[in-house]
């Protein structure tokens, strides 16, 4: 489902930070996917390259078969909307829009009629358990409620992957159960799942980690992630 | 289109605030650039109306006596115009003349009907264009007319207040019989009189009034309607032509200042028309600068709402919205508020005006000898509101576009950090 192939990346300033330093990674169709790293080590950076957030400066992106590489703003818009969903740790629903409004505000981007893309809406937040709370704003909403709105909005499309940045981070451990069994549910659907977590807890959760190191993958247990177990 | 117009609403609905305070800078905007106009032509059509009485094209030339000797001749010296002036602005000053009349002058005569009179009164022998070069107004009757000057008819055209004095309410005037010093003359019309000509003159033929005193060639005064003439220095111009003209069929000093009265109505119209010019402009000038601040409220405010929504934007682009989409979201916003409140400001503004109109519109002043309307019909043409909400709406347009372009132009990743 998705292949990277020697992906570098560099923010320039005055400094030029290289950040991502010839990362190759294989993602199969219906995996579940944990990104680990400590901060810096340029995992939040990866997931935005894969989540046509930002782009890269050498190597070559397939997400499926199609090559994510210099986009116009306009197609990424358009690739971001029909192949990833995404999930945040700071849920960024919007504010003024209740919950069946930002579970259908990528369908609006598609086109779909108001009516129609509401009556979808209101199927995904039945999936997510909150078909009873369509009408309330975010800020009425419980951090587990938002994320799971957040959810429903991030499936609405049928994304071949889902992109999950932190989405515990923000949720206290009972909810964050809650939203990793949500997680799970949809993988034994067969969705495509990939986490960046700093949260060994969360990572175990998936069928597989890759582990950041100073911008490259690093094979093979690591330091990191001993000292997280024996927590 | 509906349903984006729809997300638009929704979105304005939920930012109460910030929608009612862009929407304050352009109501208010507009409405004082309305309420502005509005004044400023109360009082320009209160001049218009003020002197709406006199011909604005005439120059009235009277004899006058002379102050300075000239060639031997002593000062001191009556000059009276007589036919050769009236030839000479025919002929020699045909170019700028498009008309002269002769006017002759009778002046405290007796007039009486029954046992009512009027004494002191001015008879004025005249021509029948006199009533159009004059802007005379018929209430009933006719003027003087071609065949009254032919047949020299002892006829007389009254004003409307002479009316009053005259006869008893409901009484018919025209037809009747005058007793004027003696002589009869019958009623042919009415003219109005206004509140600055509230005098009691009485118009009747030329051609009679110069028979029954005697007048021979003489003339007491020469109307004279001026064409090709547009500025105030042709105006100078052309008057140093026609008193050194006058001079030398007179044999005066053309310097001396007393030789001949003129009112020129024709240059003063010049001058008004030049400070009614100028004080519309003022207007416009003031009513512009306040639409101007209108729009820079609007687009202040654009710019901080574009910026505050930074975040949104990365929400939006994140999950799908082309940059355009936003850019067409914030134009659309900003149409929707500019629109709405525009409209509701040239409403507000045209019942302002319509108020004033009813409240002060036409009142009177008296200045002593005459009554003056200050303040006549203080609205706005239409078109000019419609064309005002029009420029603010593109200015709130554009006032949206450049920030959402600038907001688009950071990458998706950045919009969502900020």
């Amino acid at each position: 489902m998705i292949t990277l192939k020697n992906i570098h990346k560099t923010y320039k300033s005055a400094q030029p930070l290289h950040v991502l330093k010839g990362i190759d990674l294989n993602i199969e169709d219906g995996e579940f996917v944990a990104i680990m790293g400590a901060s810096g080590s340029g995992k939040s950076t990866l997931l935005n390259v894969l989540g046509i957030l930002d782009d890269y400066d050498e190597g070559e992106y397939y997400l499926g078969d199609t090559l994510i590489k210099n986009l116009n703003e306009r197609k990424a818009a358009d690739y971001r909307n029909r192949m990833i969903g995404f999930i945040f740790q700071s849920f960024n629903l919007i504010p003024f829009k209740n919950a069946m409004e930002n579970v259908a505000l990528p369908l609006f981007y598609q086109g779909v009629s108001r009516r129609k893309r509401n009556a979808i809406a209101m199927e995904y937040l039945d999936k997510v358990g909150l078909r009873d709370w369509a009408d309330h704003y975010p800020n009425e909403l419980s951090g587990g409620q938002k994320q799971r709105v957040a959810i429903a909005r991030a499936l609405i499309t049928h994304p071949k992957i889902i992109l999950a940045d932190e989405p515990t981070g923000a949720l206290d451990s009972k909810t964050t159960i809650e939203v990793l069994d949500l997680l799970k549910e949809l993988h034994q659907q067969g969705m495509t799942i990939i986490v960046v977590t700093h949260e060994l807890d969360v990572g175990q959760q998936a069928d597989r980690i890759i582990n950041i190191i100073d911008g490259q993958v690093c094979h093979g247990k690591t330091e990191y992630q001993e000292n997280g177990k024996t927590k | 289109m509906l349903d984006t117009l729809y997300e638009i609403t929704g979105s304005l609905k939920r930012n109460k605030l910030r929608t009612i305070a862009t929407g304050f800078a352009v109501t208010s905007g507009l409405f004082l650039l309305i309420v502005l106009l509005g004044a400023g032509n109360g009082l320009i059509h209160s001049f218009q109306y003020n002197m709406g009485s006199f011909a604005f094209d005439a120059i009235h030339v009277y004899g006058g006596i002379t102050t300075m000797p000239y060639e031997g001749i002593k000062e001191g010296r009556r000059i009276n115009l007589d036919t050769r002036d009236l030839n000479m602005a025919k002929t020699s000053f045909s170019r700028f003349i498009s008309e002269a009349m002769p006017t002759l002058e009778t002046s405290g005569l007796n007039v009486s009907y029954g046992s009512k009179h009027i004494s002191g009164c001015e008879f004025d022998g005249i021509y029948p264009n006199y009533a159009a070069s004059q802007g005379i107004k018929m209430l009933e009757g006719r003027f003087v007319n071609d065949i009254d000057i032919q047949q020299k008819r002892k006829v007389v055209v009254i004003g409307s207040n002479s009316v009053t004095d005259l006869f008893k309410g409901g009484e018919t005037a025209i037809g009747k019989i005058l007793n004027v010093s003696g002589i009869s003359y019958t009623i042919i019309g009415i003219f109005k009189t206004n509140e600055m000509s509230n005098s009691t003159t009485f118009y009747t033929p030329y051609t009679t009034l110069s028979t029954i005193y005697n007048r021979g060639r003489f003339i007491d005064e020469l109307t004279m309607n001026i064409n090709n003439i547009p500025t105030e220095s042709a105006m100078n111009k052309f008057m140093d032509d026609y008193i050194h003209a006058t001079s030398q069929i007179h044999s005066f000093d053309p310097s001396d200042k007393r030789a001949l009265w003129i009112h020129n109505q024709a240059g003063d119209n010049i001058v008004m028309q030049k400070a009614m010019s100028i004080l519309n402009t003022s207007f416009w000038v003031l009513g512009l600068l306040t639409l101007l601040s209108g729009v820079v409220g609007v687009s202040n405010i654009m710019l901080i709402s574009v910026k505050e929504r930074t975040h949104e934007f990365g929400i939006r682009r994140a999950i799908g919205a082309h940059p355009w989409h936003i850019i067409r979201m914030v134009i659309l916003e900003s149409i929707v508020i500019t629109a709405t409140f525009g409209y509701i400001g040239m409403v507000l503004g045209v019942f302002f005006c319509e108020w004033m109109d009813k409240a002060v519109g036409g009142q009177t002043m008296d200045l002593g000898m005459f009554q003056a309307k200050y303040f006549i019909d203080p609205t706005v043409d239409l078109h000019v509101c419609i064309q005002a909400t029009i420029v603010i709406i593109i200015a709130g347009a554009l006032a949206g576009f450049f920030p959402a372009r600038k907001a688009v132009n950071v990458k998706p990743i950045d919009a969502l950090r900020g």
